[in-house]
């Protein structure tokens, strides 16, 4: 018995581990997407319905502006994000002073909270006293900025805030990855007569192959799972007009008592995670198994 | 003498652009202050709108400096104005943030650091496929599991209160924890485990004596990656708490919404530094290693 013991101690030892990630993650994404199947209203009803809440999900306007809206969003943040990461990522990479004093003022903004950045943001965007009021105090008299009470232009301030929260950990990636070329390949290529932008362009940002694509999985991942910036910043309004599907999603299980489809927008996000995110362990796994 | 020429030349080369390329780096660092800029504004506009009055804000702009430090509004966002009920103000709040964070944060580390332990040091048949197991759990959206949780904190008996939040922290902090743990113990050499084996150590012994005291740089990492997230999380606070247990986050964000009586954004303000502080605090103090947590939990799989 004692030896039983001692032999499995260490599988015993990972079981809690195993068993909690067993029963909360995926036991209860299995509940979700049965559940999804089935005709649930206020409380879970068990009796298989279908793909009946996939129907509805995706014949309601509210669903499309979401998707519609998500892929916006991701679109820019992705391009804002890496663009701005890289230049500053190349530019601190030049021996600049105080460079560590520009690298924490770049990446405070991931240590604090989307709802206090987006208190802040609300704030700044304000129509009659935020940036708007600050131009027509300097003399631009005509100058509006009403984009946060704006149908059409509510969901680039989400885009401007959530570009300011993540572009500095893109900047911290890319500045790791440039950091971790060994000087030889640069002084190689300065000695056949490379200028500086030659080397970036066509020797060392191909090499950072790698971390465009870490940065692209993280950033969509950051956006399909865009919560709290929305509900601090917009709410999902003016109207419907920045919703997005983890709002959808939310608002349809705890206020709208549709849980079946809720559980059927959850399963959408979680596919969309999916499907960018397996590809990529899969590929980390096989780099990792090639060493 | 081949590659004396090469230094010498590419000496004089580095001689050369140095002169030539004097505009850029005023170019480069005129760039880098503008994004400083760009990315310091709204946290300048926070503390100077925080020391405002709202009489001033009404006549100045975002940029003006206030006429006076007036704490006002921060002991108002801190205390309230002690006129009883519907007077919100986050000191309870924060300290349910606190009661939330310690103990999340504790076991989740704790249990971490056990899988990453057995993960790398006891290793059994198909425990890649174990690790990727909890590993996936990093990325799962929160969205397809927050149904099952909200009935389960209610069977449990726990729903709407700090205990039931310690336990989804605790739980969805595992996969991340799991992965700090299991990279870094990956680097420690198994031999210093086998010697102790041969030598009669047990499997908790090797762990405490072997392994902990070097876990330090690690545990940093881990803890301070952990307290971010935890203290920072708005969905499941909002999702599985309100009211009273609520925390810190979903206070804030209850208060900046609550309609009841005029804006005032200096509060507001206040109140936004007061749930940021903390998280800032530790950035500012130990940056390395959250800077570590953020690309470690990013880059390695």
């Amino acid at each position: 018995m004692f030896k039983w013991l001692e032999k499995n101690l260490p599988k015993i030892v990972m079981a809690p581990a195993v068993g909690l990630i067993g029963w909360f993650v995926y036991g209860f994404v299995l509940w979700t997407l049965y559940i999804s199947f089935t005709n649930s209203k206020i409380l879970p009803k068990y009796e298989l319905w279908g793909f009946g809440q996939y129907e509805k999900l995706w014949a309601s306007r509210k669903w499309l502006i979401s998707v519609d809206n998500l892929l916006v969003f991701t679109a820019l943040f992705l391009i804002f994000c890496i663009v701005i990461g890289i230049i500053l990522a190349i530019f601190l990479d030049q021996k600049i002073r105080a460079e560590g004093v520009l690298r924490t003022i770049y990446l405070y903004p991931m240590a604090l909270s989307f709802i206090v950045t987006g208190t802040a943001w609300k704030w700044i965007l304000n129509p009659t006293l935020g940036i708007q009021k600050m131009f027509i105090d300097w003399g631009f008299e005509n100058f509006t900025f009403d984009w946060l009470v704006n149908r059409e232009m509510a969901i680039y301030t989400i885009v401007i805030a959530g570009v300011w929260q993540s572009a500095g950990f893109v900047m911290a990636l890319f500045l790791a990855g440039l950091r971790s070329v060994e000087d030889e390949i640069i002084k190689a290529a300065k000695i056949d007569g490379a200028g500086l932008f030659t080397v970036y362009w066509k020797i060392l940002l191909p090499m950072m192959r790698p971390v465009f694509f870490t940065s692209f999985v993280i950033l969509v991942h950051i956006s399909i799972k865009s919560y709290d910036l929305i509900v601090a910043l917009t709410q999902g309004g003016p109207g419907i007009s920045t919703t997005m599907p983890a709002l959808f999603m939310t608002q349809a299980a705890f206020h709208k008592s549709q849980v079946g489809l809720s559980a059927a927008s959850a399963m959408m996000m979680f596919m969309a995670v999916a499907a960018v995110i397996i590809p990529y362990l899969y590929s980390e796994l096989r780099r990792e198994n090639a060493r | 003498m081949q590659d004396n020429l090469q230094t010498s030349s590419y000496k004089q080369l580095e001689q050369k652009s140095k002169y030539k390329n004097i505009f850029l780096r005023w170019f480069l660092y005129f760039v880098l202050i503008l994004f400083a800029s760009y990315f310091i504004f709204p946290l300048y506009v926070m503390v100077v709108t925080s020391l405002k009055t709202m009489e001033e804000i009404r006549q100045g702009t975002l940029l003006t400096w206030p006429s006076s430090l007036n704490f006002d509004s921060w002991l108002v966002a801190w205390g309230g104005r002690g006129y009883g009920a519907g007077d919100t103000f986050l000191r309870p709040y924060f300290w349910n943030s606190i009661k939330m964070v310690v103990p999340a944060v504790f076991f989740s580390t704790f249990i971490g650091a056990m899988t990453g332990y057995v993960l790398t040091k006891w290793r059994f048949k198909g425990d890649q496929w174990v690790f990727l197991f909890l590993l996936f759990g990093c990325f799962i959206p929160f969205q397809a599991i927050l149904l099952p949780m909200a009935r389960t904190l209610g069977a449990l008996g726990i729903s709407n209160s700090i205990i039931g939040l310690v336990l989804v922290h605790t739980v969805y902090g595992i996969p991340f924890t799991t992965l700090f743990f299991r990279n870094y113990y990956v680097s420690v050499p198994t031999e210093l485990v086998k010697a102790a084996r041969i030598d009669g150590a047990g499997f908790f012994k090797i762990f405490f004596k072997i392994l902990l005291p070097i876990s330090a740089p690690i545990i940093v990492v881990t803890v301070i990656w952990q307290f971010t997230q935890i203290w920072n999380d708005f969905l499941f606070g909002s999702t599985f708490s309100f009211g009273k247990a609520a925390p810190i986050q979903v206070a804030l964000n209850n208060m900046v919404l609550s309609s009841t009586s005029v804006k005032e954004y200096n509060v507001d303000m206040a109140s936004a530094i007061i749930a940021g502080i903390p998280t800032l605090i530790v950035y500012v103090l130990a940056g390395k290693y959250f800077i570590r947590g953020l690309t470690s939990g990013a880059v390695k799989g």
